[in-house]
This record gives structure tokens, C-alpha cells and sequence, in this order.
């Protein structure tokens, strides 16, 4: 470090700069580090945006796609848009139609959600590692769960009906089963996740496997299912909302027929209903959970 | 061992079993309280959802029948005696494969087209980075558009706008994943540290400077994992685009389905949970690689 490469202190203001700018020769050679580039970490980054836009722009030529219909599709866009202004219900028979299916879909998300979660409850216990310590249990059970998770809600809408047929029933059926296999995986994660000591503690006064569970392990892990089962409500409540697409109940039917009649300002409208409900559900389901599990941790 | 409890007398004693008591019956009312809500809000959903039990246990027999005819040809014989049959589709050329191709497609245009733009929105929503109240509320409250409108809606609305085909379905993953990621990353650029933002600013750069060199650094890792989580769950939502029209596999899947070719439909489902697992592989893969590059910094 040489006296001269650093700027005196006490040089007015306009000519501070220029003072900076006069030992700039002096800070690069005392920081080369920084002022290198490190050409292999750069070399990284490049490449790896490369391949990322190459990709993009490969995937938008597979598709097959013109300009032409982009902007013609852009601008039929625009027209909807202005169309769907202001949004309406139409007849109050039509508002009466919509409001029974919006409470369909909230059945729909509430009762999917608790069949699931009562459903994963046991298998949540048989998929954890402390508590089934078989190897080969756990992988069953795992790669059972993970398959039905894989299976979209709305596939299992259209299996089940072919079981109990068109309507709300087999959109609860549907959700119960494609987040079964979800709860399963979070609730073993939980139990894994549970401190050993408490069943520690029963096992040593001679409690049994079962009382190891019910009084070690369940109030401690009860809470966290507790805010995870919400958790899903609030997103089921989407999902329940596009489930009637393929007919099985709720209000994602009127969507899809008022799209295809092209009736813009209904389909704003079941817009506007869908983001006041999530909205509210959202809101009680969040304090729900802060009671559940104690408000979040402020940051700093 | 008895005599190691300390014993209150009667009168002390009895204050507190009381005050016991009372918590006790305070608690099991509010327990009471929140069953019969519980039962209440069920009833009410079950009216609602047209629960018909009885139906649902005479026909329960044909899930596990469906369940069990998916594994064999319309033969008889298991679709495991000749897996070259069950999976015909896959040999046979412009069947099933690019339907695929077109899926896994579909989901990484979709990723990519929303990350970005969620990358940028979340900047302007960060409340630690913009002064500007209404700018923040405004792009909140466009992302909270994006997610909360089912992306089959868009796709719905998309396919009547640009005709049948994967660019709607392109379009209408790109706007949720926008929604769901500008959520996302705005949480967690609202949560960094803010020294090197000001020290940035403190040199005269300009807004876009000081986010590139003061936030970016800091997020970027964690805008990739969470990229990647949701290209995870793009694929699951590509398969079924082609539900309403907007390209992948769904279609073929959905006709499938209702046409009743029981093998045609395990072979497709096998198809998509064997993808989703090697994509779920994948990027769990990198995303702990990622995770042991931050580590080592």
C-alpha cells in the first residue's frame, strides 16, 4: 500500500471524483481480484444461458408456430378482453346457477381435503422410517404414494366418473385420492422429522408400539398435519375450481361452456367470484393456521 | 416411593383441583365447540357435493374392476404377457413419443417464458427495493391475477383466442407460472440483506444497477430452485393441457378414457408417471447440487 495511491481526505467536493478517478491505477493493482474477470465462472454462466435459449428458441420452432397467428390470436385477445367489460350474471337465475356451483366447489375442496387427510393419516405412520423400520414396507408404500401423486387431479376425476358418474361426488373422490398420495408423503416426513425422546420416554415406563405412537408421537406431529391439511384446502379450493371442466362438478363447467357460447362478460364475471373466494379462503384459512401453529417468527 | 410426592392440604388442594377443573371443561367445550362446527361445515358440504353413499358402495366394485381391467387387453390376456402390444404406441412412430416431446415442451416453455417474467415483476414488488406504493400494489395484485386464475381457464380461453394447439397451452403455464414464482421470488428478495443494496447505492448507480449487483447475487440461487420445483409441476399440468385442447399427451389420454381402450390408457398414465418421476429424479439432483455449490462458497 503506497501513501500516494490513496486520495488525501480533505479535497473539496468537485474534485472528488477526480481524485478517485486519479487513484484508480492505484486500486487496481491492490485489488486484482476484483477487477479480473474470472473467466471460467463467466464462461459457466454463459454457456448455461446458451443452452437455456437455445432450448427455448428449438421448443418454439418444434411447435410449429407463425407470427401471423400470434398477433391475430393477440389481437382476438384484446377483443375478449374489451368484451368481457362490464362483467355480468346476466339473469338472476343465471347468479343463482352460479352461486350453487361455487358452493359445490368449496364442498368439493373441503371434503377432497378431509377424506384425504384421514385417508393418508394411517399410511403417513406405516411410510416413516421410525416407525416401521422395515426397509421394504417403506419403499412399497413410497413408490404407491408417488404414483398416485404423479396422476393429475383431473385424471382421477375422469376415472372416478366411470365409478359414481358425472357431478360433484366424483370431483370429492378425485381429490381425496390424487392428495392422498401427497399427505402420505409430508405426514411420513413428519413423523420422520419428530423428535425421538417423547417415544423414548413411554417406551422406557413400558408402553407399547401403539402407545408409543398415540401419546409420543401424534401430538407432536398433529399440529404440523394440521396446518398442512389447510394448506391444501386453500390450493384444492383452485383445483376444485377447473375439476368441473371434465364434468365433474363445481364451477369450472360454467367456465368452460361460457368460454365456448363466448359469453365474455359471464366468464369476468365467474372470474371475479373465483378471486373473491380464494381470497377469502386464503384469509380464514392462514388465521386458522397461525392458531394452529402459533404466528410466524418475525425476521429481525 | 410415595412419600417423595409432596401432599397439599385438603383446602390448598382443593382450590387447585378446581382451577383444574375449570381449565379442563374450558378446554373441552371449546373442543366440543369446534366438532360441531367441524360436523356442521361436513353436513353442509356433503348436501352440497351431492355425497350419495349408497351409490358410492354399489359402485365402488367398479374402481377397483376399472383399476383392474386397465392391466389386461381387451383379449384377456395381461397387458404383462406382451408388453410389446401394451405399449405399442411408444414402437410405432408419430404416436405417443412426440405427444410426449411435445409435453416435456410445453412445460419448459412454460417455465422458462413465466420465470422470467416473474423475475422481473418480483423486483417491482419488493417492498425493500420500491419506494413507489401503487407500483407495488398494482404488480401484487397482477400476480395474484396470474396464480389464482386456473391455468385450464387461460388455456381454455387461450385455445378459443389462438386455436387448438400447444401455444395456448404455452401461454396459459407461462401466466400461472408468473403468478406462482413473482409470489415466490418477491419473498424471498424481500428477505435479503440489504448492505450491499445500499452500498451500490451509495455509489450513484441507478434502480436497475443496484438490483443487478446488489439483489441479483443474493437470490439467484434460490430463484433457481424454486424454478426448478415448478418445472416439476408444469409437466404434471402439461399432460392434462390437451383436456381442453391446448397440445401434449392429455388428449390422446382423455380419448383414450372415454373410448374405453383399458390398455391404451395404463400404457399413456405409464408413460407420464414414469416422466414426472424422471423429471421429479432430475432436478431434486440439481437442486441438491445447487444447494452444495452454495455450501461451498
Amino acid at each position: 500500500m503506497t501513501e500516494a495511491a490513496i486520495p488525501s481526505a480533505h479535497v473539496s467536493a468537485p474534485s472528488l471524483r477526480q481524485a478517485a478517478l486519479a487513484g484508480r491505477a492505484g486500486l487496481l493493482a491492490r485489488h486484482p481480484g476484483v477487477f479480473t474477470p474470472n473467466w471460467r465462472r463467466r464462461g459457466a454462466t454463459i454457456a448455461t444461458l446458451t443452452v437455456l435459449a437455445l432450448l427455448l428458441v428449438c421448443g418454439f420452432a418444434s411447435l410449429d408456430v407463425s407470427w401471423s397467428r400470434i398477433v391475430r390470436g393477440l389481437g382476438r385477445l384484446g377483443e375478449f378482453a374489451l368484451l368481457m367489460l362490464p362483467p355480468s350474471f346476466g339473469t338472476f337465475d343465471r347468479l343463482e346457477l352460479y352461486l350453487l356451483a361455487l358452493a359445490q366447489t368449496l364442498a368439493i375442496a373441503f371434503l377432497g381435503t378431509l377424506l384425504a387427510a384421514l385417508l393418508a393419516l394411517p399410511f403417513g405412520f406405516l411410510a416413516a422410517r421410525n416407525v416401521i423400520p422395515n426397509v421394504f414396507a417403506h419403499f412399497v408404500v413410497r413408490r404407491v404414494l408417488d404414483t398416485i401423486r404423479a396422476v393429475d387431479v383431473l385424471i382421477w376425476a375422469l376415472i372416478w366418473i366411470n365409478v359414481v358418474g358425472l357431478g360433484p361426488f366424483a370431483g370429492i373422490l378425485a381429490i381425496m385420492t390424487s392428495d392422498w398420495g401427497a399427505f402420505g408423503k409430508l405426514f411420513s416426513e413428519a413423523v420422520e422429522a419428530a423428535d425421538r425422546r417423547a417415544v423414548d420416554g413411554i417406551v422406557s415406563t413400558g408402553g407399547s408400539k401403539l402407545h408409543a405412537v398415540r401419546f409420543g408421537l401424534v401430538p407432536q406431529v398433529l399440529p404440523v398435519f394440521l396446518s398442512q391439511v389447510l394448506y391444501f384446502f386453500e390450493s384444492n379450493t383452485r383445483s376444485a375450481t377447473i375439476i368441473g371442466i371434465v364434468g365433474a362438478g363445481g364451477i369450472g363447467q360454467h367456465f368452460a361452456e361460457q368460454i365456448m357460447v363466448l359469453e365474455w362478460q359471464h366468464v369476468a364475471f365467474l372470474v371475479l367470484l373465483v378471486l373473491v373466494t380464494v381470497a377469502i379462503i386464503d384469509a380464514l384459512s392462514s388465521r386458522l393456521r397461525f392458531a394452529i401453529i402459533g404466528a410466524p417468527a418475525r425476521a429481525g | 416411593m410415595a412419600s417423595a410426592i409432596l401432599r397439599l392440604p385438603e383446602h390448598q388442594a382443593a382450590a387447585l383441583v378446581r382451577a383444574y377443573e375449570t381449565a379442563q371443561t374450558e378446554k373441552r367445550r371449546k373442543a366440543l365447540l369446534g366438532a360441531a362446527v367441524l360436523v356442521a361445515c361436513i353436513l353442509a358440504a356433503a348436501h352440497f357435493g351431492e355425497v350419495d353413499l349408497k351409490r358410492f358402495f354399489t359402485h365402488i366394485g367398479n374402481f377397483t374392476s376399472y383399476i383392474g381391467r386397465l392391466f389386461f387387453f381387451d383379449s384377456g390376456a395381461s397387458v404383462f404377457s406382451d408388453p410389446h402390444e401394451w405399449l405399442w404406441g411408444i414402437t410405432q412412430k408419430n404416436r405417443w413419443l412426440p405427444l410426449l416431446g411435445q409435453t416435456l415442451i410445453i412445460a419448459y416453455l412454460g417455465t422458462i417464458l413465466g420465470a422470467a417474467t416473474g423475475f422481473i415483476a418480483s423486483f417491482l414488488a419488493a417492498a425493500n427495493l420500491v419506494r413507489s406504493r401503487w407500483l407495488r400494489f398494482v404488480v401484487r395484485r397482477f400476480l395474484e391475477f396470474c396464480r389464482t386464475v386456473p391455468e385450464l381457464v387461460f388455456a381454455l380461453v387461450f385455445v378459443v383466442a389462438f386455436g387448438l394447439g400447444p401455444l395456448p397451452g404455452v401461454l396459459a403455464l407461462a401466466i400461472h407460472t408468473t403468478g406462482a414464482l413473482g409470489k415466490l421470488f418477491a419473498e424471498v428478495v424481500e428477505n435479503i440483506d440489504m448492505k450491499p443494496v445500499e452500498g451500490i447505492a451509495s455509489t450513484g448507480a441507478n434502480w436497475v444497477e443496484t438490483v443487478r449487483f446488489g439483489a441479483v447475487p443474493q437470490v439467484l440461487s434460490n430463484f433457481v430452485s424454486y424454478t426448478l420445483l415448478r418445472f416439476e409441476i408444469n409437466v404434471r399440468t402439461a399432460g392434462v393441457m390437451g383436456f381442453v385442447g391446448a397440445g401434449g399427451i392429455g388428449q390422446e389420454l382423455l380419448v383414450n378414457i372415454r373410448q374405453f381402450y383399458y390398455s391404451d390408457v395404463s400404457a399413456v398414465l405409464l408413460l407420464i408417471v414414469v416422466t414426472v418421476a424422471i423429471i421429479d429424479l432430475m432436478t431434486e439432483r440439481l437442486r441438491t447440487a445447487l444447494l452444495g455449490m452454495e455450501a461451498q462458497k
